[in-house]
């Protein structure tokens, strides 16, 4: 990699550099968790629960214990002493949030292994150390465990019916939390209003599903006293965190580093017991210690999401001015809500998306369950009420006949009324407003790319006549990324004059080692091969928070930002007192600081850095402190507005009901995109999820709670084959809020494709008044439009 | 998911297969390709104290042209089958039903006898046998007996083999003139099992159609012949108003079950959608070869 | 308890040797036993596609294989792609083309690229995006790896995909 990938000012950001990341991951070099091999390694298998809702009365593990091969064996009663649950709202709501959102919030901790009860098929109930994966499975059958089956409640409305069990005694019901908010006057409006119509929406249970399954290494060091955890983790701090608590030790003598993960997406975005369990065993047994999930093992017990269900009503105007919404939903949070409100926190707040509405209330009830954990997954109660609401604003074009996209237009906030005051407040306790873009704009051009409505509608009526059927589906939304509470950097100028980075960020596939050097490269002025860069890694950065919500780009580069400026005034106190020239004086450039106009007066980093040293014959002069080395934590003030519209055609096959997808388009606006071709990997990855989350993935239950889409040959992910056209416009309006102006853009792509799917295919099913309020979009229930028999004789 | 311990047998010709497996039945089983019972095992459902696997025996993998008919050994791979210009020309609907079979790595191991013995219902090969007509062999220390592929599968994952006996050949009667044939199938996704799929093969007499053969897959608990369906294009002849008969006597005469994939309903519309496009294409293959 | 048996084959040009009992999978013993992690599990049914490898000129789902049978093969892995510190062409491919992110599912995608380009000369477009849906990628979208495989099979036959008479 060489100068030549500088852009024209002479910068990295701006320019698609390719991956340092890549050349180790296309070798097969890179380190994923379960390719950890460490002497005297011992690995450990979970006995986990095939009932939904049991007592447990006993674990008979003798049987275990005195199997060959066998280290250790333990049921929750057997650690119940010694490891307290893991709290349960692992992200804390900041107080401002609680001033202005009205909430009523009870989250259970989550045992790391139950002793009293399981609650979801796949919790653990004990787990067993072995010499080999393949031993530990064997023991596991030898475990004898007494269950009393309870009666499971297989869906939020199960758990909110009179007479149900609770699936924790201690909260007294089955609402995790109640939330509410809304601005103006929702119910007045609505009664006033020349039109309204109701309908209920449901978005359906799916999940991140990354392809490197969870894993968790630990080693521990009784020289040192100290644990070293590697985990297939989005938040490294996180689990340092929770590690450091339930061991009692300090958080310095507990390392946690995610290595090379093979996605997360968000599911792995949270603590889970086995990040704690497999530490306290290292310790324990003296031994490192391996845990490596399989896909069952996945499937039933990483997080699930979405799994909502919105009864929406929404006023209008004879032109489709929509003057109310409200809305009461449910999140089917299963047994445990590992990161509490956070996903309908998400969605209270954005429900109102790109338009401009005066009235709205909602409140949603976070249900617990006997199904499987609910938690954040790209798009984080987005998706869901995206769908209700492109849902929504459809059928009022519908009663109105009025074009979609008109109406879309005629409710949108336009770019001069930025920046705008939605007149809620986000999930970081600030009042919301969108700082930047133009929704009209972004909608245009998704029209525009797809050839424009007029012709579209064309198309439609032409088709129609020869008994095809193409629709056009839009969906819309604005997203609030960067999220505090802060990142962590740290900086320092090695003494061979290398510029190291490294912060809390943690990595799944998103590029960040180049990205962010390509930032501090174009910080320091210097080549991007003189930058290194560390993420994941909790002794390399003291305070980090990890990778969640489409974040790092932001909060990373603005601590890498504040962690560089402080060095650079030590920088430039150093040069200037060697070179004798005042501070004013100095600028950053090739690979050191030099007078401004005279070439020969300059001094690299390397110089600078041995002039900058402590202790004897050193160069800095009086009252400069040795080192160059600043740890920066940065807290955004607020949240930054990306935003996206999308629009599809599609085809429906009469006789099948099979769903084509002709075009898919996003108009994406991220604000200033660092890497340009990592920024349209990442929203093509994601629409591509969203695209299965409208199609073929499903986490599917029955009346006993038991998952029927345990394996991959029935939870369905998209392959090359399920892939339309797609086509991704990046515009990029900065954002006013930071430095560079970024924007997240991490979890766009899979928020509209669910709805704009359902919408195309509404559209094509005009014709029988169809509607669609459910995710995923069957085949089966479209072709069910067209009558029973595929080949009768009278034709629409 | 790690499979339970089992001791692995390799024989290395035909006689000493079915000795091994005469010795441990019933609690030994055979591994062909592995791709549908490997994962069984990875999950624990298959637990065979003892696996006799065939990979090591090159008498089972052949393709003859015995006349008027094929004789493919069992372990003959579904990527041999698929390459193979013999069965693309003689017996074609044999290759138009291999090209479905999930992936190419798949196929690099996957046999026609595994598919075949395994007997999942949405697989393509017992339907496939199933419409020809197809003998299968099966064979134990007892000596060799034939199987009409109608009195071969008898519900999910079960067939009539004895738990002594290895399938050891199919017998393909080949296509014969002025006919044509077609697999047509829909899965959620390219490679995936079928939701429904149908082997058709068309004989055609001037306007009248003198042999008509039509087998769905994933619409029961085996794979079946669409007799009624069958009847609908004798009496009516190879024409689009027949062909629409066909696939409404199709959909009456299969009796599916739901499940997450599609529901019952669904699968029943398929099956005859499936049968009118597979007609179709067999006849307008039929029509070619005219 | 069942006895642990000595399997050798040839892994990447080179015989290699190890005990397994009858029930490791082969993945396992390329991974654990070889110490070639390259090769990564996904799902262990069959279905992901992530633990591919090459075995006697074939891909083949490493997961659905036992070692025992793999007995005297000649296995190619990811390991074996590279020429030394030269990448193969593929991979500098992918590497330009964006087919990966998180990387995971990338050795598979590669041992599958190889096989179904050099097992068809005469690979279309569409031929591509059908071979390539035998594995899977959760991060991509597919574009990057489906153009890269394109101009792969571009390089080796020295024409257009799609230019070919077709898959028959």
């Amino acid at each position: 990699m060489d100068d030549n990938i500088r852009g024209e000012s002479g910068g990295y950001i701006g320019q698609s550099v390719p991956r340092r990341e890549d050349k180790r991951l296309l070798l097969g070099e890179g380190t994923f968790v379960a390719d950890i091999q460490l002497p005297g390694m011992v690995h450990v298998a979970f006995a986990r629960s095939n009932l939904a809702h049991a007592e447990i009365t006993s674990v008979g593990l003798d049987a275990v214990r005195a199997m060959d091969g066998v280290i250790y064996a333990a049921s929750g009663a057997d650690l119940a002493d010694e490891l307290p649950p893991i709290n349960g709202m692992q992200v804390v709501t900041p107080q401002g949030w609680r001033d202005r959102v009205d909430t009523d919030i009870l989250i259970p901790d989550q045992p790391l292994i139950p002793h009293d009860k399981v609650r979801y098929v796949g919790e653990a109930y004990a787990m067993v150390v072995a010499d080999s994966r393949y031993i530990a499975e064997d023991a596991l059958e030898l475990i004898n465990p007494e269950f009393v089956p309870l009666q499971p409640l297989p869906d939020a409305q199960s758990a909110l019916d009179e007479g149900a069990p609770l699936v924790h005694e201690h909260l007294g019901r089955n609402v995790a939390a109640f939330l509410h908010t809304k601005k103006g006057d929702g119910a007045a409006a609505m009664e006033t209003a020349p039109h309204r119509l109701r309908r209920q929406f449901t978005h359906h249970r799916y999940a991140a599903m990354p392809l490197e399954c969870r894993g968790v290494v630990a080693d521990y060091d009784s020289r040192t006293d100290t644990l070293t955890i590697w985990s297939s983790t989005q938040v490294v701090h996180w689990v340092r965190r929770e590690v450091a608590t339930a061991l009692g030790m300090p958080e310095e003598r507990v390392r946690c580093v995610a290595p090379d993960v093979g996605g997360g997406f968000g599911g792995k975005g949270h603590v889970y017991p086995e990040d704690i369990l497999i530490a306290y065993l290292a310790r324990r047994l003296r031994r490192p210690v391996k845990w490596v999930e399989d896909r069952h093992e996945h499937i039933l017990n990483a997080a699930h999401s979405r799994d909502n269900v919105y009864d929406v009503e929404i006023g209008f105007d004879d032109s489709g001015r929509i003057l109310a919404v409200t809305s009461s939903f449910l999140v089917d949070s299963g047994a445990y809500t590992p990161v509490g409100a956070g996903i309908a926190g998400n969605s209270i707040a954005h429900m109102l998306g790109p338009y401009d509405i005066a009235n709205y209330e909602t409140d949603c009830k976070i249900v617990l369950t006997n199904r499987t954990p609910n938690a954040p997954y790209r798009g984080a109660g987005r998706p869901e009420v995206g769908f209700a609401m492109e849902r929504a604003v459809d059928l009022v074009a519908n009663a109105l006949d009025i074009d979609p996209f008109e109406v879309r237009l005629r409710n949108m906030i336009t770019a001069d009324r930025m920046p705008y005051d939605v007149g809620l407040t986000y999930r970081d306790g600030v009042p919301m407003i969108y700082d930047s873009g133009d929704y009209p704009q972004a909608l245009n051009r998704a029209l525009e790319e797809l050839g424009g409505l007029a012709a579209i509608r064309e198309r439609q009526k032409a088709a129609l006549a020869e008994g095809r059927y193409i629709g056009l589906g839009i969906g819309c939304y604005v997203e609030g990324t960067g999220v505090g509470p802060f990142e962590g950097a740290t900086v320092k100028i090695d003494p061979t004059g290398k510029i190291m980075v490294a912060t809390g960020a943690c990595a799944q596939g998103q590029g960040h080692e180049t990205v962010f050097a390509q930032i501090a490269a174009d910080l320091w002025q210097v080549p991007i091969d003189d930058v290194f860069v560390t993420v994941a890694d909790t002794a390399q950065v003291s305070q980090g928070y990890g990778t969640i919500a489409s974040r790092s780009t932001v909060t990373a580069s603005g601590a890498i930002q504040g962690a560089s400026d402080e060095i650079q005034k030590k920088v430039f106190a150093v040069a200037g007192h060697v070179l004798e020239a005042a501070e004013n004086d100095l600028e950053l450039r090739d690979g050191g600081v030099g007078v401004k106009g005279v070439p020969d007066l300059h001094m690299s980093y390397r110089d600078i850095a041995q002039a900058a040293k402590p202790g004897w014959d050193h160069k800095r002069p009086d009252g400069v402190e040795a080192g160059l080395e600043a740890t920066s934590y940065y807290v955004p003030p607020t949240v930054t507005w990306a935003y996206a519209a999308s629009a599809a055609i599609v085809e429906i096959d009469r006789e099948t009901g099979r769903v084509e997808i002709e075009h898919f388009v996003e108009v994406h606006d991220a604000g200033t995109l660092v890497n340009p071709g990592l920024a349209d990997g990442q929203v093509k990855g994601g629409l591509v999820q969203g695209i299965g989350g409208g199609l073929l993935e499903e986490l599917a239950y029955d009346d006993q709670a038991q998952l029927l889409t345990g394996s991959l040959m029935d939870y369905l992910l998209p392959t090359a084959s399920d892939v339309p056209p797609i086509t991704v416009v990046h515009m990029e309006t900065p954002s006013p809020l930071n430095a560079l102006g970024v924007k997240g853009l991490g979890e766009g792509g899979a928020i509209a494709p669910p709805v704009v799917i359902a919408n195309a295919v509404c559209d094509a099913l005009r014709p029988f008044g169809a509607e669609l309020n459910s995710t995923p979009v069957r085949w089966g229930d479209v072709a069910a439009f067209f009558g029973d028999d595929p080949y009768a004789q009278a034709e629409a | 998911m790690k499979p339970a311990p089992f001791t692995h047998l390799a024989p290395t010709s035909i006689p000493e297969a079915l000795a091994m497996l005469g010795e441990h039945a019933p609690d030994a089983r055979v591994l062909a390709g592995g791709q549908s019972l490997v994962p069984m095992m990875n999950f624990r459902l298959a637990r065979p104290a003892v696996l006799i696997d065939l990979n090591r025996v090159p008498d089972l993998a052949y393709i003859r042209d015995n006349g008027d008919v094929l004789a493919i050994g069992a372990m003959t791979r579904e990527r041999t089958i698929e390459n193979s210009e013999l069965v693309h020309d003689a017996a074609p609907l044999i290759h138009q039903a291999t090209i479905h079979i999930g992936h190419l790595p798949i196929r690099s191991r996957g046999t026609i006898g595994g598919s075949i013995a395994n007997a999942d219902p949405a697989a393509e090969y017992p339907a496939a046998v199933l419409a020809l007509d197809c003998i299968l062999v099966a064979s134990s220390v007892r000596g060799n007996r034939r199987i009409a592929a109608a009195d071969f599968f008898d519900g999910v994952l079960s067939t009539t083999l004895e738990p002594d006996e290895i399938l050891t050949e199919i017998i393909v009667p080949k296509l014969p003139p002025l006919s044509g044939s077609a697999f047509v199938e829909i899965a959620r996704r390219h490679g995936d099992f079928a939701l429904a799929g149908v082997a058709a093969q068309i004989t055609l007499d001037g306007d009248n159609v003198s042999d008509v053969r039509l087998a769905a897959c994933g619409v029961g608990p085996a794979p079946m012949r669409l007799v009624t369906a069958e009847a609908a294009i004798r009496a009516g002849g190879p024409t689009g108003d027949a062909f629409d008969d066909a696939a409404r006597a199709a959909a009456a005469e299969v009796d599916p079950d739901g499940d997450v994939h599609a529901t019952a309903a669904y699968r029943r519309r398929l099956a005859g959608v499936m049968t009118r496009r597979a007609l179709a294409k067999a006849t307008e293959q039929a029509r070619r070869a005219s | 308890m069942i006895e642990n048996q000595t399997v050798s084959f040839t892994v990447n040009g080179t015989v290699r040797s190890g005990e397994a009992e009858p029930r490791m999978l082969l993945a396992d013993f390329l991974r654990d036993r070889l110490q070639l992690t390259g090769t990564h599990v996904g799902c262990e049914h069959g279905v992901c596609g992530a633990c591919t490898v090459i075995c006697n000129g074939e891909a083949v789902r490493s997961c659905l294989m036992f070692a025992v049978q793999a007995d005297g093969a000649e296995i190619r892995t990811i390991e074996g792609l590279a020429d030394g510190a030269e990448m193969h062409p593929l991979q500098k491919l992918f590497s330009e083309h964006r087919a990966l992110q998180c990387g995971f599912c990338t050795p598979g995608m590669l041992m599958t690229a190889i096989d179904l380009v050099h097992s068809n000369p005469n690979l279309t477009s569409d031929d591509v995006r059908t071979g390539m849906s035998a594995a899977l990628c959760r991060c991509t979208g597919y574009e990057g790896i489906v153009n890269a495989v394109e101009a792969y099979a571009r390089q080796v036959y020295g024409r257009g995909a799609g230019e070919g008479e077709g898959n028959g």
